[in-house]
């Protein structure tokens, strides 16, 4: 540990310093060695983790550090004797592990059920200055509280279940500055897509990403999360916020937050977590907030995104031409006159309490039109709850939406909620690639306003026009 | 693992950037329990789509895909290298690779390598003319050579060094436990355990 704190640099990012924290040991020419404060795990992408400690004969250190739900594969209505029986089997298996190694286990059908990246700051586990880490490119959500959050694959979930630490090369600083008032309309998801379609989809790569200024400041927690959850989108290894009063605010109270003396400490040390003043970064990417309109994905990747305003770009490359293709759209076509067939609402993106209230409101007293089937998705167990005790649920039921239960669901299809070929989505989650919601399946990514916008007219629409 | 050292054989070129490990591997194949078994449904969409490149008798039994910028992009899956691999590939060049993708393909000891766009374009080229084209990826050398051909790469070295001994990673990090258990004796007390 000495040898580490010799060579911390004055002036620190927030990166540097959760990066810092969190070395248990740090040797020329390896990677440092990270603590892990809080494991995350879900049902697909552990399994094979849990057989190999299994077969090695080891056990999981931490599991008073670990976490588990079920969300990837749930149906969202009929319960678990609606799954598939190889879905039902990975539930199983997850049961079975969890109950093996004594980890905590939020199953289908309980109260606190529901998508990993939503439960996690909901009981309060997410807290600024950790190290979270779970088998899920979507992890960089917990970034939004000033925590280093990101994505690891089976073999480093074994790893981490092994020894709760994870051997890892430093990354690079990249730097987010957003500022100027977000129009009427216009969310924290037209913040990350606008800035994906300007950087690509790799410009982050080998980066921790800071989201920084005084728009990314004034966006509530659900907010900077929908922004910190699409770091992977454009590359970032990782996306954060540093914590703030906003933070500490959604924090206070909660089922795993501190309390009394140890709340006030905790406090002193968050507020110590931001990025110092003439830290330097790689590159500073200035995003202007003011400028910003309601954005739709036209293509297979995040990058391939315009303003509602616009109309289909013409390809500039194979990729491009490629989209276009099995999007099946033509070049020049206004984005208002594509025609929808389904709606999503919901995923670890866009399926918090705040998001299905802002697409209720687009709602209110209107009808789904008929040619569109559309359905809500709520990303936990809890936000479905709270969402019923403010008459959400009876606002979109009365519109024609289905009211589902929590998880993954047609984010990614891996439950019964899939497209059907050639089926055209508008979509609160977070990619598009091909087949993604369903083989042959169209997804048109964007916030829940949007996303509701175009359920009431069957079109991709500006949801401006309808307020 | 087995230790990784050197790969030859033919190559087979998927001219496209952005793969994402969707569509190397759908969802619907990730209920799997195994790490093994997902070969026949690499590239799933594509294949069934018809005369999709890797089922042209050309390059059959190829070991190395030559592939287009930002290969590997989104989900964390690791069935995207165990499908790869359980599909015969043994090494991937591309002109750069997703973080977790080449995470992921080193842990599976599947060769992730990254040579500039310019000689990645080479080697497209020169797989599309002559199918029967061999290449030679050397861990050892950190070299990808062949007739005409010797491009140096650059890798983590700590990656290199597990792939070519073989190393249990998890037995690695177990011998500092003397470390980890100190570590763990001085995290704050306000941090949360999960009850």
């Amino acid at each position: 540990m000495s040898d580490v704190k010799l060579s911390i640099p004055v002036t620190r990012t927030l990166a540097q310093k959760l990066w810092d924290a969190h070395v248990v040991r740090s040797a020329e020419g390896e990677p440092d060695l990270l603590f892990v404060d809080l494991h995350l795990v879900h049902e697909v992408t552990s399994p094979q983790a849990f057989e190999g400690l299994r077969l090695a004969g080891r056990h999981v250190r931490r599991p008073d550090l670990t976490v588990a739900t079920m969300d990837h594969n749930v149906p969202t209505r009929g319960g678990v004797r609606a799954a598939d029986e190889l879905s039902r089997k990975q539930m199983e298996v997850l049961a079975e592990n969890c109950r093996r190694e004594g980890i905590p286990l939020h199953q289908i059908g309980s109260r606190r059920q529901g998508i990993v990246h939503i439960i996690g700051p909901e009981l309060g586990l997410t807290q600024p200055g950790m190290l979270i880490v779970c088998g899920d490119s979507h992890t960089s959500t917990h970034g939004a509280f000033g925590a280093l959050a990101f994505g690891i694959g089976t073999s480093e979930v074994e790893l981490v279940l092994a020894t709760q630490c994870l051997p890892q090369k430093r990354q690079g600083d990249l730097a987010v500055e957003v500022s100027g008032e977000l129009g009427i309309g216009v969310t924290a998801k037209d913040i990350a897509l606008g800035l994906i379609g300007r950087t690509g989809t790799s410009a982050g790569q080998g980066h921790l990403a800071e989201y920084r200024g005084p728009t990314i400041r004034s966006l509530s927690m659900e907010g900077r999360m929908t922004v910190c959850n699409m770091s992977i989108e454009w590359g970032a290894k990782a996306g954060m916020v540093a914590p703030d009063e906003t933070t500490f605010a959604y924090l206070e109270g909660r089922p795993n937050a501190p309390r009394g003396a140890a709340w006030e400490a905790a406090l002193d040390y968050w507020r110590s977590l931001t990025s110092d003043e003439g830290a330097s970064f790689d590159d500073v990417i200035s995003v202007d907030a003011a400028a910003l309109e309601p954005h739709v994905t036209w293509g297979t990747t995040p990058a391939q995104v315009v303003p509602v305003t616009g109309r289909v770009p013409s390809p500039h490359s194979e990729t491009d031409e490629r989209a276009l293709r099995y999007m099946d759209l033509r070049p020049g076509t206004a984005l208002a006159d594509i025609a929808i067939d389904r709606v999503f609402i919901g995923s670890c993106t866009n399926a918090r309490l705040e998001d299905l209230r802002a697409a209720a409101s687009v709602i209110q007293g209107r009808r789904v039109h008929p040619k569109v089937r559309a359905m809500v998705v709520p990303g936990s167990t809890s936000v479905k709850r709270a969402a019923e005790d403010e008459g959400l649920d009876v606002v979109f039921k009365a519109a024609g939406f289905e009211w589902r239960n929590a998880g993954c669901s047609m984010c990614l299809g891996m439950n019964p909620d899939i497209l059907a070929p050639g089926e055209r989505c508008a979509s609160t989650s977070n990619r598009n690639f091909e087949g993604r919601q369903g083989s042959g399946g169209r997804t048109h990514l964007m916030s829940p306003p949007m996303a509701a916008a175009a359920a009431i007219t069957g079109h991709l629409v500006d949801v401006r026009e309808i307020m | 693992m087995e230790p990784v050292k050197r790969v030859s054989g033919r190559m087979a070129p998927l001219d496209l950037a952005d793969v994402d490990t969707d569509q190397i591997i759908p969802k619907q194949f990730l209920k799997r329990i195994e790490r093994t078994g997902y070969g026949p449904f690499l590239f799933y969409d594509w294949r069934a789509r018809g005369n999709f490149v890797l089922d042209r008798p050309e390059y059959r039994g190829a070991s190395v895909l030559v592939a287009g910028a930002n290969f590997g992009c989104g989900s964390s899956r690791e069935h995207a290298p165990w499908a790869l691999r359980d599909f015969g590939f043994k090494a991937i060049i591309a002109p750069s690779f997703a973080d977790i993708f080449r995470n992921n393909s080193l842990k599976t000891g599947l060769l992730a390598v990254t040579l500039p766009e310019s000689q990645v374009r080479h080697l497209m080229d020169l797989v599309a003319e002559d199918p029967s084209v061999e290449v030679n990826v050397d861990l050892v050398a950190r070299r990808v050579h062949g007739d005409g051909f010797d491009y140096r790469f650059e890798i983590d070295p700590f990656a290199r060094e597990m792939l070519l001994g073989g190393l249990d990673d998890i037995a690695l990090v177990e011998r500092h436990d003397s470390d980890i258990t100190a570590y763990e004796k001085q995290r704050a007390e306000w941090l949360p355990t999960v009850k």
